[in-house]
Order: C-alpha cells, then sequence, then structure tokens
C-alpha cells in the first residue's frame, strides 16, 4: 500500500463534502479496493470510508412496496433481513464469497465496482432495482455500462439501492473454481409485466439481460421456454477457466436452472 | 484396547497447544533490534536481456540504505544444485549457473533483479519503483517440446541447448524392452500431462539474516525443512562462509510440501546483505511473490506404453517423458524425474522389463523442484492411467488386471534398480474393496442418474519409496549430499531427556511421536522427552525433512542413540545393584535385576550419572548423552490401494468426489491418528491436483495464475469425509522401528483414482474417452462430454 489519509464521516452530506479532496477515494467494505491498494495499483490521498453513516445501514419496506437496502449494508445483513421479503435476494446475498467477505462487503460497493464476475449486478438488473445516489436515482437498466463501468460520476454515492420484489425469481451460479465468484449466473425474476433475466460472469461486457430469454420466459415462465436459446459464444469471457463456448452453454442451463427453482 | 502412550498411541499433538494459542515461534514472528527490510524487484518479463538497471534515484529515496544489483553478486558463487544426473550417453547434464539477482538476462518472470535495504518495508518498496530497469525482451520459451527444437530460443545462451539432460533407465535393458513390444499381444499407449503445481504452504518463506561483528557469526533464520543442508549450500557454494561462523535457525515453520528443502536467492542475500550493511536484514515473501518464486512441482509430459502377452500379463513398460526444469535448475530438481521417477515405475506390478527415458527441459519459468511426492506421483499417475486404460481396451475389470500382475513375493527386485522389501499388494487391494462398498456402488449410480447426475468409479494402486538411501549408493546416483540423519539424545540428571533430532518438523508432528517412541523404549512417560530441530548450533549435523524420510530415518537414528543411552545406563544400574550388566533389564523405567525383586529406578541411575558418587568411573565416563547417525541400507516402500467414488453433472461438466477410500501399508505406525492425518493432507493435494490446481503459463511466459483468483485451491467443501484405513501393515525389515513413512502417499496415490472414476462416469453417460488431462475442471469435462 501507497501511504494515505483515512476519513470516516458520519452523514452521506460529510462524505460528499470529503471527496472534494483531490485522489479522494471511496472505501465501502474494501473487498476489492483493499487488494488493491495491497497490490499497490491505486494510490488514493484519502480514503472516505462510508462504514460510519447511518442512514446508509439496513433494510426497510417503502410504502410502495419496494425492498430498500442501505449502500452500506453487508450481505450478511441482507442475507437474514431479505428473507422474509425478498428470498431469491437473500439466498444470493448468502452465497457472496465466504463469512469473511459477506460480513464486510456492502451491495453499494459491489454495484459501484460492478465487477463482471460479481453477485449482486445481477440481481439489481434482474430485479430492474433503482439505484439511488447522493445526487439522483439511477434505474438498473441505465447504470451498469461495461466492466467496471456504471453511470456513477466521480464520486458519486450509492446510498440505497431500491428492489421491486417479484412473484417468483431465483439466482442459479456456477462458480469459478479458484476465485469462487460466478463463472457464470443468472438471475431470473417475474413480475406482473413481465419476466427478466440477467446474467454475470460470463460476458465481455459485464453484465447483462438475456433479452431473447425474458421474451420467451414472459410467455410461458417454463424451462421448456427457454430450451432451445443460446447466446453469442463470441461475446463471452474466455480464460483459463472456460471458453465462450462453454459459458454461453452454462448461461443457458443456469437459465433453466434457474427458471425451474422459481417455480 | 488402544494404547494410552508410547508407541501405537494416538497422542495429542503436543505442538498444537502452541499453534492453536497463537504461541508458535515462526520466522516472521523474529524480529531483531535494529533489522532493516530487503523488497526484491523481479521481472515482469520472461525472456530478456538487462541492458541497464539504473538505482541511482532509487538510492536517495528516503530511509534507502542500499541497493544491491546483480554486479554485486558477480564475484560470488551462484545458487549450487544438489544433484547431477548423467545422461544416457554418460555425459554429466547441463548445469547453467544461477546467480543470486540476475546477471546479464532475466529468464524467468519474477527473478530478483535487484534488492532495496530500507529503514521500512514501504520505504523499500517504494525505492524498488524507482529503479529504472531497461530489459530487451527475447522470445519466451515455455512448452517444452518446442524448447528441444533446433531454432528454439536459447535460455542459457552459454548452454549447447535447452536440453539439461537426456536419461535413459536402464539403458541396457532398452533393446529387450523394445522385442518385447514387438512380441507383444496388446499394446496400450497413453499420452498426458501432470500438471505444473504451486505448493502454496500456509505460512510463505520468509529469510533473517544477522551478522555479528564481534565473533564474526552469521545467523540465518529461515523458513526451511533442513538448515543444515542450508548451512551447507550456501556457506560452502554461495558465499564462502565456514561452518563454525554460521549458523541456520528455522523454527516453527508453517507447512512445507517440498518447496522449503531448496536453498534460494532470498536466504542468501540476507545473510549477505546483513554483514555488507551490518544490520539485520529481514525479507517476508508475499503471496504474489509466492507465486513467481517459490519453485514449483510436476509438470511433466508423458508418453506411456504398456505391453501384455495373450493372457494378460505385463511383459514391457516403456515411458518417454519431458520434465520441466524452468529457468535454472533449483537444488534437487535434476533428481526428480529420475531416481525419484524412473525406480518407481514398475508401481505394484512384475512387468519384467522396463525402460524410462527422461529429457529434462529448461524454459522461461519458475524452477521446477520435488513437491510432495516428487518423482512418485508423476510415476503413480502414468502407470495407473495407463494400467485402467488398458483395462477398458481389453474388456477386462481394472481391479482383476491389477490383481493379475501384482508382485506377491517379497522382497522382489524389479527391473528398475530397486528392491521392495516387503508388501502385500492383495491385502491392501482385499480391504479396499471392503471398505469401499463395491457392492454397492450400482445401487448408488442408479441413485445419482435418477438425479440426472452421473455416478462413476475409479481405483488406483501406488507404491512409494521413503528414505531415498543409502547415502553411498545416492552418491553414485550424482547426490551431491549424504542422506542418513541423526540423533543426539542428552538424559538430565533428574532423569527427563531431551532428543536433538536432524529431522525437522513443519507440521508433522514429530515433537508427538519421536518422543512417544523414545518413552517407549524407556517405558517412561512422553511428558519426561522433549524434540527439539532446527537449529544447527543445537543439533548435530542432520539431512532434514523431506521423502516422508524422518520416522524411517529420523527416528531409526532416535533409536540408535537411546540404545546407546539404554547401554550405558544398564552399565550403571548393574554398579548400583551390584549384579551382573547381563542380568539388568528395563522394563517400565526401572532397572531390575532377573530373577530378583532387586531394582532401581531410572531416574536413580540418571541422577547417578551425573553425581557420580557411585559410580564406576573406571569403567565409564560420567554422564548421560549419546550420538546417533543411521544410514539406512535400502529405501522403505509404502503400498497401498484408493478408490474414489465422484458424481458428475453432465450438464455444467461439474465433478464432486462423494467418497475416498484409502488402504495403505506403512508398516509399523507410531501414532495412528497422525498418520491419518498425514493421509488426510496427502489426500487434499492429490484431489487438488486432480480437480483444481493448475500453474499456467501463456506463450509469452507470463504467470496465469498468479494468485488465488485464478490458481484454485482445494478447500474443505470440495472433499468428502475420507474412509482411511492403515490396518495392512508389513513392517520394514532393515529399519529397527519397522515404520515406512506416510507423509506423501495421500498425494501419490490420489490423482489417478480421481481420473479413472471420472473417466467411468463418463463412460456410464455414453462418452467414452480415452483420457482427459489434470485438473479435471468443469469446462475440461464439459468439452470432453460434447467433443
Amino acid at each position: 500500500m501507497y501511504n494515505f489519509d483515512v476519513e470516516k464521516p458520519r452523514t452521506v452530506a460529510d462524505a460528499v463534502q470529503a471527496m472534494a479532496r483531490e485522489e479522494a477515494q471511496l472505501l465501502s467494505g474494501g473487498q476489492t479496493l483493499i487488494p488493491t491498494l495491497k497490490a499497490r495499483l491505486a494510490s488514493p490521498s484519502v480514503l472516505v470510508s462510508l462504514s460510519g453513516i447511518d442512514e446508509m445501514q439496513g433494510l426497510s419496506m417503502s410504502d410502495d412496496g419496494l425492498l430498500c437496502i442501505g449502500g452500506g449494508t453487508t450481505h450478511a445483513t441482507v442475507a437474514t433481513g431479505a428473507a422474509a421479503q425478498y428470498p431469491a435476494l437473500a439466498h444470493l446475498a448468502a452465497r457472496i464469497g465466504d463469512p469473511a467477505v459477506r460480513n464486510r462487503g456492502t451491495i453499494g460497493g459491489s454495484v459501484a465496482n460492478n465487477d463482471p464476475s460479481a453477485c449482486y449486478p445481477a440481481a439489481v438488473l434482474g430485479s430492474g432495482a433503482t439505484i439511488v445516489t447522493d445526487k439522483r436515482e439511477i434505474a438498473a437498466d441505465d447504470f451498469f455500462l461495461g466492466m467496471f463501468e456504471t453511470a456513477l460520476e466521480e464520486g458519486e454515492i450509492v446510498t440505497e439501492v431500491k428492489f421491486p420484489i417479484p412473484s417468483a425469481a431465483h439466482y442459479e451460479k456456477i462458480i469459478q473454481p479458484a476465485s469462487r465468484f460466478p463463472l457464470v449466473a443468472v438471475f431470473v425474476a417475474r413480475f406482473a409485466d413481465g419476466v427478466r433475466v440477467a446474467v454475470t460472469g460470463a460476458s465481455n461486457n459485464g453484465v447483462f439481460r438475456w433479452k431473447q430469454a425474458e421474451e420467451a420466459l414472459t410467455e410461458n415462465f417454463a424451462t421448456e421456454a427457454v430450451a432451445g436459446l443460446q447466446v453469442d459464444a463470441a461475446e463471452m469471457i474466455s480464460d483459463l477457466h472456460g471458453s465462450g463456448g462453454y459459458r454461453a452453454h452454462l448461461v443457458a442451463v443456469m437459465t433453466r436452472r434457474a427458471v425451474a427453482a422459481a417455480g | 484396547m488402544p494404547k494410552d502412550g508410547g508407541i501405537g498411541a494416538s497422542s495429542k499433538r503436543r505442538e498444537d497447544v502452541r499453534f492453536l494459542t497463537g504461541n508458535g515461534n515462526y520466522t516472521d514472528d523474529i524480529n531483531i533490534r535494529g533489522q532493516a527490510y530487503v523488497h526484491f524487484l523481479r521481472s515482469d518479463i520472461a525472456h530478456g536481456t538487462l541492458t541497464s538497471v539504473d538505482t541511482a534515484a532509487a538510492a536517495a529515496m528516503p530511509g534507502v540504505i542500499q541497493i544491491f544489483t546483480g554486479d554485486d553478486f558477480a564475484e560470488i558463487g551462484g545458487m549450487p544444485c544438489g544433484w547431477q544426473i548423467t545422461d544416457k550417453h554418460g555425459a554429466a547434464m547441463q548445469e547453467p549457473k544461477h546467480p543470486v539477482l540476475a546477471h546479464g538476462k532475466v529468464r524467468h518472470v519474477g527473478e530478483p533483479i535487484a534488492a532495496v535495504v530500507a529503514e521500512t518495508l514501504a520505504q523499500a518498496r517504494d525505492a524498488a519503483e524507482a529503479i529504472e530497469v531497461e530489459i530487451a525482451e527475447l522470445p519466451a520459451v515455455v512448452n517444452m517440446k518446442d524448447a528441444v527444437k533446433e531454432d528454439a530460443p536459447k535460455v542459457h545462451d552459454d548452454l549447447t541447448s535447452n536440453l539439461c539432460y537426456d536419461w535413459g533407465f536402464v539403458e541396457e535393458n532398452k533393446a529387450a524392452v523394445d522385442e518385447a513390444f514387438e512380441k507383444a499381444a496388446h499394446v496400450t499407449t497413453l499420452e498426458l500431462v501432470n500438471n505444473r503445481l504451486v505448493a502454496n504452504p500456509m505460512e510463505p518463506r520468509v529469510a533473517i539474516g544477522d551478522y555479528n561483528r564481534s565473533d564474526g557469526e552469521h545467523t540465518l533464520y529461515t523458513t526451511s525443512q533442513n538448515p543444515h543442508v542450508i548451512r551447507l549450500l550456501m556457506g560452502a557454494f554461495v558465499l564462502g562462509i565456514p561452518e563454525h561462523k554460521l549458523r541456520v535457525v528455522a523454527p516453527d515453520v508453517g507447512g512445507g510440501f517440498g518447496t522449503k528443502i531448496f536453498h534460494y536467492q532470498e536466504e542468501a542475500f540476507c545473510t549477505f546483505a546483513a554483514k555488507a550493511i551490518n544490520r539485520p536484514v529481514k525479507w517476508t515473501s508475499t503471496r504474489s511473490e509466492a507465486f513467481m518464486s517459490d519453485a514449483h512441482g510436476r509438470d511433466h509430459v508423458t508418453k506411456i506404453e504398456l505391453a501384455l502377452d495373450a493372457q494378460n500379463n505385463f511383459t514391457a513398460l516403456r515411458t518417454d517423458t519431458y520434465a520441466n526444469m524452468g529457468a535454472y535448475l533449483s537444488t534437487f530438481a535434476p533428481s526428480v524425474p529420475t531416481w525419484l521417477h524412473g525406480t518407481l515405475m514398475a508401481g505394484n506390478y512384475k512387468t519384467p522389463l522396463i525402460y524410462v527415458n527422461v529429457k529434462a527441459v529448461f524454459t522461461n519459468t519458475v524452477p521446477v523442484d520435488a513437491y510432495r511426492g516428487a518423482g512418485r506421483p508423476e510415476a503413480t499417475f502414468q502407470l495407473e492411467r495407463v494400467v485402467d486404460k488398458c483395462a477398458h481396451e481389453l474388456g477386462v475389470d481394472p481391479i482383476a488386471l491389477r490383481r493379475q500382475n501384482f508382485i506377491t513375493e517379497f522382497p522382489y527386485a524389479t527391473p528398475v534398480a530397486v528392491e521392495y522389501d516387503t508388501g502385500d499388494y492383495v491385502a491392501t487391494m482385499d480391504k479396499l474393496e471392503e471398505l469401499a462398498d463395491i457392492a454397492g456402488f450400482d445401487a448408488r449410480r442408479k441413485e445419482s442418474e435418477a438425479r440426472g447426475k452421473l455416478r462413476g468409479f475409479g481405483v488406483n494402486c501406488y507404491i512409494e519409496a521413503c528414505g531415498i538411501a543409502p547415502s553411498n549408493l545416492v552418491g553414485q546416483l550424482g547426490a551431491r549430499a549424504g542422506l542418513y540423519e541423526s540423533a543426539t539424545v542428552r538424559v538430565n540428571a533428574t532423569g527427563g531427556l531431551v532428543v536433538m533430532t536432524g529431522s525437522h518438523s513443519h507440521g508433522q508432528g514429530h515433537e508427538t511421536s519421536f518422543a512417544q517412541v523414545v518413552a517407549e523404549m524407556i517405558g517412561i512417560d512422553e511428558s519426561m522427552v522433549d524434540i527439539v530441530h532446527g537449529d544447527t548450533s543445537k543439533v548435530p549435523m542432520g539431512m532434514g525433512t523431506y521423502g516422508s524420510r524422518s520416522i524411517a530415518v529420523g527416528g531409526s537414528a532416535m533409536v540408535r542413540a537411546t540404545e546407546k543411552i539404554i547401554a550405558k545406563a544398564k552399565k550403571i544400574a548393574s554398579h548400583l545393584l551390584e549384579a551382573s550388566e547381563s542380568d539388568i533389564e528395563l522394563k517400565d523405567g526401572a532397572f531390575s535385576v532377573a530373577g530378583t525383586d532387586k531394582s532401581v529406578a531410572w531416574g536413580d541411575v540418571t541422577l547417578a550419572a551425573y553425581v557420580p558418587h557411585n559410580y564406576p568411573l573406571d569403567d565409564i565416563e560420567p554422564g548421560l548423552e549419546e550420538t546417533a547417525f543411521y544410514d539406512p541400507s535400502n529405501f522403505t516402500y509404502p503400498s497401498g490401494a484408493y478408490a474414489c467414488e465422484v458424481e458428475l453433472d453432465p450438464e455444467t461438466g461439474v465433478v464432486t468426489i462423494e467418497r475416498f477410500t484409502a488402504a495403505d501399508d506403512f508398516g509399523n505406525i507410531i501414532n495412528p491418528m497422525i498418520v491419518t492425518g498425514q493421509v488426510h493432507g496427502g489426500l487434499a493435494q492429490g484431489i487438488g491436483q486432480a480437480l483444481l490446481e493448475n500453474c499456467a503459463y501463456d506463450e509469452d511466459g507470463q504467470l496465469l495464475s498468479a494468485s488465488y483468483m485464478d490458481y484454485a485451491m482445494p478447500r474443505a467443501s470440495d472433499l468428502p469425509m475420507y474412509d482411511v484405513d492403515h490396518s495392512c501393515q508389513t513392517p520394514c525389515t532393515h529399519n529397527p522401528l519397522g515404520v515406512k513413512g506416510c507423509g506423501e502417499a495421500g498425494a501419490i496415490g490420489s490423482p489417478p483414482a480421481v481420473v479413472n472414476a471420472v473417466l467411468d462416469a463418463m463412460r456410464s453417460g455414453g462418452k467414452d474417452v480415452a483420457h482427459i488431462d489434470m485438473p479435471v475442471s468443469p469446462s475440461r469435462v464439459w468439452a470432453a462430454m460434447n467433443g
């Protein structure tokens, strides 16, 4: 690590102010940032920690039936706190990384980082959630712009994520054996106005909606509906752990299994 | 009835009290007043000419004490290789220079180019980033078969080629083997890869050099499996320090698995630099550095052929192996694909004719050396895969084919130079068949199939050779070291004992099991015996721990020393009891006169030895301390039979291990609990190799699996509850304990069973695949299923 200062504001407003410093960097759960710093791949002047901001913590239901999760809420808290209202989301949170990761990592940090193999972006995009920041609200469809790229501006803070609750949903993943991130994972959510299918881990462009499967499943929410469908292998990641063809195949398998499990 | 102490008891590991309560003393726990820190600037290029290393700006950075480059070591010896191989034409292997810091060229990613010594580690790292290195990149050689082509770029310009040696074994048998193949009724051929691995002990390597100007003594604290070997190699061959001025301490060491046998540049650097700057110098490897600087393991590419007669008897075996040495020869690298591999090719079978060819090749990769099993897993994998493939080609039961060809009479002289003293391969296979519940397999397969899964069953046998010896033989084979072991037993006046052993424990539990042996021999409580190891200033010259040699060789030295103690104690007792020495019996910690009720306690005898008022001073010296050096007459040959049962998801290619059964013959056993633990650990690493671990380079020599993000280590959730048995025991005939060693068996014996089981599962799904390379990852299985 290089030397840096740490600030721990108590409010979002103070955090925004702290971010005015040059080369300031937001720190949420630190599950990606801390290893990056240890490898000396980043050299912020100051880390602005979000973990002391009470208004960014916890889960609640809004009047209009949205599950609202503070940006600083850990995966472990979501795993238990969302179990009653949104079991598929709680189940996803319960299987991110290992206990140490789940007790440190946060939903805000995960969506802001938009790792192409992260779990949460699939749930956020698959649910059609809304990302709330210190400045505005961004629809999930407009938020994820590619590998590690989002609609967030420099220093913009994800303060909350608001999830509409589907009538049925499931997250199915196969893990990359080393990192235990998804090699391919699919979040399927069924709403009154249609089905959403979000895929993570697979694509060179990060999390994406598999529109073809969505249309088929909206028509008929059953595994047969997606039986013959396939994503384009050329757009899938090809690496040590699997070819693009293998990942494309897994997208179809994970989707079928997610549909079957969502019931 | 299980014993509650001594040989055969599952005594609790006494060392775990300190390990599990955070009170271990690992090398990184040692901090010496005034110590400075070193950070190594390592090459990120696999192959290139080092045109310039400009340290001027870095040297002016805050806290920097001194920066060293290859030039500073130009007049100093390079890293030595401890084993010379003679090739099939009678010529010595090609042995390149191995500088402490890169000089002239860089030859692998991770090779140290410069070393920055500073007041703090952060300052050293900051300054390292300010060093300006210019490297003119050269084409890298990574693939072994490409590396030996005529026009391949040379890793070492002063060698004639990238071929270290071309070894034939037994060369005199070659014509007869070829003839047997011509006459064979059936020949099975298999080409396979034994995947490159990174050992990944939990504790990364650490070195601290210290120099005392007042007495000219150097001390090196290091994470080593064999401190005396490091003292000899570094003192005599690298730095020119006489051994009486060099102390090497390897305190608690958090796992070695072979990768901490070798003498590394960082050890020599810290020792050298401590004198140069007159301050202690400390280096602690990061995990990232470990991936690119710890010696890697395995990395063989082999073609194996098995010939059979019309009755399915094995008649000949022929192998052709390329073994990756990496960019330089690590300490014992040349011995691994030769004497630790070729000699094992008979396995458990009475194949009369065997010829092994090994081409060792230099590439622009991290040096490769011994890793748990070292040569024997490679031999076992080839042999047990080709036997399995053969059984399927012939349409015979793989177990029946093995049984038919088992060696059943001992001693047995193999055609590959070694003689097995004992073994009972039928007994371990019988035990395996019983424990693995083969009869119930069909029902389990049906149950899996009902859930859309495939189920497969695979077995293999293994033979291992531990405690490589005797020294005069291994000297003829090219070892530049002896392979005895030492022990000093020091008895205190009040009866307690301290055993100073040349073996080194880095997780094996020697402090417990060694104490059990001595306690049993004297008939006292284990708590009266302490084991000391890991410090050249305390223990006699010893060769350390590797190759599952500690109990067989180190334990035997300890037995011999204890026998001397007992012999002398009996003389003292006979004086105290006024009886003839030949009538003295030692039992339960007391000396008695046979046929009488006269006796004297152990503590009275030991007190007399040090307070010799009533003592035969005319006949014997006071004191009770004895040393023994034990040089075995042969290897020991543990063996066993393993079975693996897997479930395979045909849609995803994911393989899970549902059952794993191990029936081992380790000869006599000192502590069954520790032996079971050793087998568990070995199985985890063997299954890790088979399913998960893969050290991969790209064609430019960049390490692709350079962190845990891409290098898959086995975790508890990847492994089943093992069924481990070591009730089959044919004691070793040539060491005093009848022990064989158990440390590597699990890693040697498990990979073929896993692969055999996966192929069986695939066949049950209608896909008959001849072979699948390790690691058997989901993507490879899926590709094979859909290929």
